[in-house]
């Protein structure tokens, strides 16, 4: 086992962003002005992002590359995730300020533990081997624990990081004994081998029984355990239930932090897994995930219809957008021309909905911060209290729902058009016709919001760094929307290097 | 002959102009809210002169579209030159286009110039609140924008974008005063149910792509519109079926036909003159546009053609039937489009695409009259409900007499532009070859429903220009009850007199229209500078034979409503209180629209889904849950003290779930294998 520079240049983002973590806590002892802590901790971002960009420019020009002996395995597909990462950080970092500014004494360590539970999300993708990818998925998931408690005057918020602790702990364990079965069918850990003499899992799949799902008995069970292990974090219903009460009880920047970056990453390691790891299985999965994202994306929306409270509301929400974006998951074509475009639909529409629910959560952050009210139907009046989030938050919903010119629904429409190449049709009605049902409570909150009087005139104002934001992410909705094509390339090529 | 940058400026002058007001004037809306509603006359009036131009570059194409190549947009799956898939973006010009964008930017600027006396009350000097005013001219921009975005596109995805555009500004338009709870719930619905057609639409566009071979193979892209039409008859008759029926569901539930007819009466709650655009030129006309914009995809499937014309004529007759016994002078409106929308879609079905928009455009002017005169009258009595009304000719003489003008019109009396394009109509329907197995009789039918239709619309037009312009005064605003009244028009007052001269100017140029658009464009002989039949010619279409008997019997059945209108409503020779029970009942159910929309909001809407689906899908989630708990907690209290603290214990029950789940994929591959 030699590790050599190679291998700490193909991680230095990572290395970058804990170096990072452990200067903002420091620097919280010595410092007694919070905004230059957070400028630190925004600025410092761009550090990991310029290691990510030498990454990306040297795995452009030699091809996908290993570290540490194949546990990781550093391609455009890793690095996508890793620069999404950062972005949404570096967003919430900027939109959170006021926040956060509630936690003191505790302010630096919200940023610090942030940055280190980010670091896991950034492994994740690129894991090559089984024990990576757990051990990704619990340096992710430990720090949210604490952060979704972080509020521990406010009953709400401790049980939501209890609830959390548990199901992620339950998820682990059966996370992990899908991981052994696994193992011990196919007797090796690797997803992706580029050694001959250290074969993959899927290597191992070819030579099972053919007339049982994946070969074996064992590994179906493997499989399936796994399955559930990552639905967890994907919000894939039956595994869904924690989502609504965690959002709703969490800190709103953690709520935000789990149904952007956490889910993007979740979808990585599920892509990984199993269209590089299990492709030789395609057919066992793929119709797997096809019911259980059409089975995920009406729970989200059914049960969304009847919510009054706005977070609980975005956590249904966040449920059915896992639901489509599934559909890409289980858009599985095997070679040919247009074998990318459920992995690439996937990844253009990670792009797009972290756009659009980073809008939504940071202008019900900074209504909440300054109401303490989030009810729907606190939200009455924003359209003259607060002119310009109300038309964002408008914006957000809208691209949520799928109203073209937004990103949302460019975005669907690669993802259903993804499962009709896949002769999926159905799969594709029953999104259809889920996006029309979701207009039902997406539009009502903007009916709310402009239609409904307010008692309360008082006007809600923003930090300027949240706007610059909020300015980013909402230009992004459109942008993506409007010319779809640059980030839609980038995915293309991401995908690529998976197939 | 035009380029391609001045057929695009005809979307991009509006919507500069919208961004103009909303972003460059509203620093300064305290001094320059005037400017805003010139900016938006101004861009439209640019937007209007670039289409006749347009118009004029399409003359003599024969209905073949000026080639402007469309624009690569995104590529799915790799480079163009590898087979993948591209989606595009253009403008498609052609008499069809040409013709609507001359329709949509002539109608809305009138309706803009208009507005500027309309809407002269939102910019309020004493509470020094100016912002609605130009928000109002904002929308429109934008609204009219996104409609000519629909009319020029060359791919049907670029259509569906538009399409969708224009149900978000009319959801802005329609909740314009939004602090009213009706205009609140009718935009919603607006949106809402105009979204279920939608849904037909998108599966069209999915269906196109899942068949995308078929036009592969020829070299040819499933979205582009030329593409599509050229390629129809060829097509295999299961995507030519299924997109066509995808697409007529769309324009079912933009032009509110039936089932989907119950958002638009509903929309009055907007400005009159959004109401008047919406239902002359934009919105509900794209529905229209639609089926004839890939008209050959439905001419290839007989059966949905069929569809389509019997769509058609029952919305003709129920909307109709929903008229006469409306009070409330803007819906009676409202439905009477509704009822045209009808005869077009008879037209577009008995195969006349040239006579459903030559219809289209006759009915823009004279039904955009019409609802300028309702706002003219709101403009004196301050009230929509014409049991408040009466006598008005005497003091509002121009409005009077442009309603009877678009009236007849309506009615379809002859000479006035509805006779011709109404009569064509029904021509064409007659036409249909008797021996082609099956269409004929669906044509017979469409044809008589249509005849009937023309009788009711007669009677309820001249019901409608009686109760509001005849007889005596019954009071306007004064007279309508406090608890009937809106909230923010409870203090008005009755003013005798006739609109200001921006408001009547508009009416009188749409007044020569109403009257001559049928004779002057589509004649059945030469006009001085117009050619014979030059509408028909446009299209490259034979305008039906002007058929005697059938324009003989049109004619007096319209004469036949008239004349029952006046002796009942005028002469008073029946007295509508002393009619038997049954006749009650059935007004009753007319006035309640045949309880459609209690059919459709309390009990599907309400009861079914609110209640039943959703609240139960919550109360699951929230509650079978629990029980669960308390059996888990039964069974494992030791190992979970921590969740007595907590009091919910949901935690387990989660746990639960999680084991549930795994157990229900397991057994899914066992079963399977």
């Amino acid at each position: 086992m030699n590790i050599g520079a190679r291998d700490l240049f193909l991680i230095s983002p990572e290395l970058l962003l804990v170096t990072l973590a452990v200067v903002v806590v420091a620097l919280d002892l010595v410092i007694r002005r919070k905004g230059i802590v957070i400028a630190v901790a925004v600025v410092g971002l761009l550090v990991p992002a310029i290691a990510g960009v030498n990454v990306w420019n040297d795995i452009h020009a030699t091809g996908v590359d290993t570290a540490f002996n194949g546990a990781l395995v550093v391609d455009e597909f890793a690095l996508y995730f890793k620069f999404l990462t950062l972005a949404v950080l570096a967003l919430l970092f900027l939109s959170s300020a006021d926040y956060a500014s509630r936690f003191q004494p505790f302010q630096a360590e919200f940023y610090g533990l942030l940055l280190f539970s980010s670091a896991g999300l950034m492994l994740l993708p690129a894991a090559g081997d089984l024990i990576t990818v757990y051990i990704s998925l619990e340096l992710a998931s430990l720090p949210v624990i604490a952060l979704a408690a972080y509020e521990k005057m406010r009953l709400k918020s401790t049980e939501a990081g209890l609830k959390y602790l548990v199901l992620s702990a339950v998820s682990s364990a059966v996370l992990l004994y899908g991981f052994a079965f696994l193992y011990g069918a196919t007797g090796t850990l690797r997803l992706i081998s580029f050694d001959p003499a250290d074969p993959a899992i899927g290597h191992m799949l070819i030579n099972g029984d053919p007339s049982v799902p994946f070969g074996g008995v064992a590994v179906m069970v493997g499989v399936v355990l796994a399955t559930a292990g990552f639905g967890f974090k994907l919000s894939m219903v039956p595994f869904q239930m924690w989502t609504p009460d965690v959002y709703e009880g969490a800190p709103t920047p953690v709520a935000a932090y789990l149904a952007v970056a956490s889910k993007a990453a979740a979808f990585a390691v599920v892509l990984r897994l199993f269209y590089a790891g299990l492709d030789p299985a395609a057919a066992d999965w793929s119709l797997m995930f096809a019911v259980l994202a059409a089975i995920t994306m009406t729970v989200g929306n059914v049960v969304a219809i009847a919510q009054t409270n706005v977070k609980r509301l975005l956590g249904y929400s966040a449920i059915a957008q896992a639901g489509y974006m599934l559909v890409g998951v289980a858009a599985y074509v095997g070679s040919g021309p247009d074998a990318e475009l459920g992995i690439e639909s996937v990844l253009f529409y990670l792009g797009g909905y972290a756009a659009m629910n980073l809008t939504a959560f940071f202008v019900i952050m900074a209504i909440t911060n300054r109401t303490g009210d989030d009810s729907i139907e606190g939200l009455a009046g924003l359209g003259k209290r607060a002119p310009i989030l109300a038309v964002l938050l408008a914006l957000a919903l809208l691209g949520l729902t799928g109203i073209p010119p937004t990103v949302g629904f460019v975005g669907k429409l690669f993802l259903f058009n993804a499962a009709i190449n896949a002769d999926m049709v159905w799969l594709a009605v029953v999104g259809v016709l889920n996006s029309v049902v979701s207009a039902y409570y997406y539009v009502g909150v903007v009916r709310v919001m402009y239609l409904r009087e307010s008692d309360n005139p008082a006007r809600i104002t923003v930090p300027p760094y949240a706007w610059a934001a909020l300015a980013v992410t909402a230009a992004a909705i459109l942008v993506l929307g409007l010319w779809p094509g640059g980030l839609l390339e980038v995915a293309r090529q991401a995908a690529l290097d998976l197939l | 002959m035009i380029n391609e940058a001045a057929v695009w400026a005809i979307v991009g002058l509006p919507l500069l102009g919208g961004l103009i007001i909303i972003a460059g004037l509203r620093p300064w809306t305290q001094s320059l809210w005037r400017l805003s509603g010139y900016v938006g006359i101004g861009a439209m009036a640019g937007a209007f002169a670039l289409s006749l131009w347009a118009l004029n570059s399409v003359r003599g194409h024969h209905g073949e579209s000026v080639g402007f190549d469309p624009h690569s947009w995104v590529t799915v799956g790799g480079d163009a030159a590898e087979g993948a898939f591209e989606l595009t973006i253009g403008v498609l010009l052609d008499p069809l286009s040409a013709i609507m964008a001359v329709v949509v930017t002539g109608v809305s600027m009138l309706v803009q110039v208009y507005s500027l006396g309309y809407m002269r009350k939102e910019a309020d000097e004493h509470s020094g609140k100016f912002v609605d005013y130009p928000r109002y001219f904002a929308y429109m921009s934008f609204f009219t924008a996104a409609m000519l975005g629909l009319v020029l596109a060359y791919n049907l995805v670029q259509t569906f974008v538009f399409w969708e555009l224009v149900g978000l500004f009319s959801y802005l338009l329609i909740g314009f005063w939004f602090h009213r709870p009706a205009a609140a719930a009718a935009a919603k619905k607006a949106f809402i149910v105009t979204r279920i057609g939608d849904f037909g639409f998108m599966l069209a566009l999915m269906w196109l792509f899942s068949h995308r071979d078929e036009f592969l193979v020829r070299g040819q892209n499933p979205f582009e519109i030329p593409d599509i039409n050229s390629a129809a008859p060829l097509l295999s008759a299961g995507l030519v079926t299924w997109a066509a029926l995808g697409l007529f569901a769309g324009a079912v539930g933009k032009s509110a036909q039936f089932p989907l007819n119950t958002w638009l009466p509903d929309a009055m709650e907007g400005p009159t003159p959004v109401s008047s655009l919406i239902h002359a030129a934009t919105m509900v006309a794209a529905g229209v546009f639609l089926v004839a914009r890939v008209f050959p995809l439905f001419e290839a499937s007989s059966s949905v053609m069929n569809v389509v014309a019997l769509t058609g004529g029952v919305t003709a007759v129920l909307a109709a039937t929903m008229a006469l016994a409306t009070t409330d002078i803007k819906r009676v409106l409202a439905f009477s489009t509704v009822s045209q929308l009808g005869y077009m879609f008879i037209a577009l079905g008995v195969g006349a695409p040239g006579v459903a928009l030559f219809h289209l455009f006759n009915h823009a002017f004279f039904k955009c009259l019409l609802f300028l005169s309702a706002g003219s009258v709101h403009h004196s009595v301050q009230t929509f409900d014409m049991r408040y009304m009466g006598g008005l000719r005497a003091w509002m003489p121009v409005t009077y007499g442009l309603t009877i003008i678009s009236g007849l019109s309506l009615a379809g009396v002859f000479p006035f532009a509805g006779f011709w394009s109404k009569d064509e109509i029904l021509a064409a329907a007659w036409a249909v070859d008797p021996s082609a197995p099956g269409t004929s009789a669906v044509a017979q039918i469409v044809f008589w429903l249509a005849l009937i239709a023309a009788g009711m619309t007669a009677f309820y037009v001249f019901r409608l220009i009686i109760m509001t312009f005849h007889g005596e005064f019954r009071g306007g605003i004064d007279a309508v009850p406090m608890d009937e009244r809106i909230p923010d028009e409870a203090h008005n007052h009755v003013h005798k007199g006739e609109s200001p001269t921006s408001m009547v100017a508009p009416m009188l140029v749409l007044g020569v229209m109403a009257v001559i658009s049928g004779a002057a464009f589509n004649s059945v002989t030469k006009l001085g500078p117009v050619p014979a039949h030059w509408f028909s010619h446009l299209f490259n279409e034979d305008s039906p034979e002007l058929v005697a008997w059938i324009a003989v019997a049109s004619m007096t059945v319209a004469l036949g409503g008239i004349v029952l209108a006046i002796a009942i409503y005028g002469l008073k020779l029946v007295d509508l209180s002393r009619m038997p029970k049954q006749w009650h009942a059935l007004n009753r159910v007319l006035e309640q629209r045949y309880y459609m929309d209690y059919f459709y909001e309390t009990l599907v809407v309400r009861r079914a889904l609110f209640r039943g689906v959703f609240l139960a899908s919550d109360w699951l989630d929230r509650k079978v849950v629990d029980g669960t708990v308390d059996f888990v907690g039964w069974t494992g209290r030791n190992a979970g003290k921590w969740v007595a603290q907590l009091q919910t214990g949901q935690v387990q029950a989660y746990g639960v779930g999680v084991s549930v789940g795994v157990i229900l994929l397991l057994w899914a591959y066992l079963v399977r294998s």
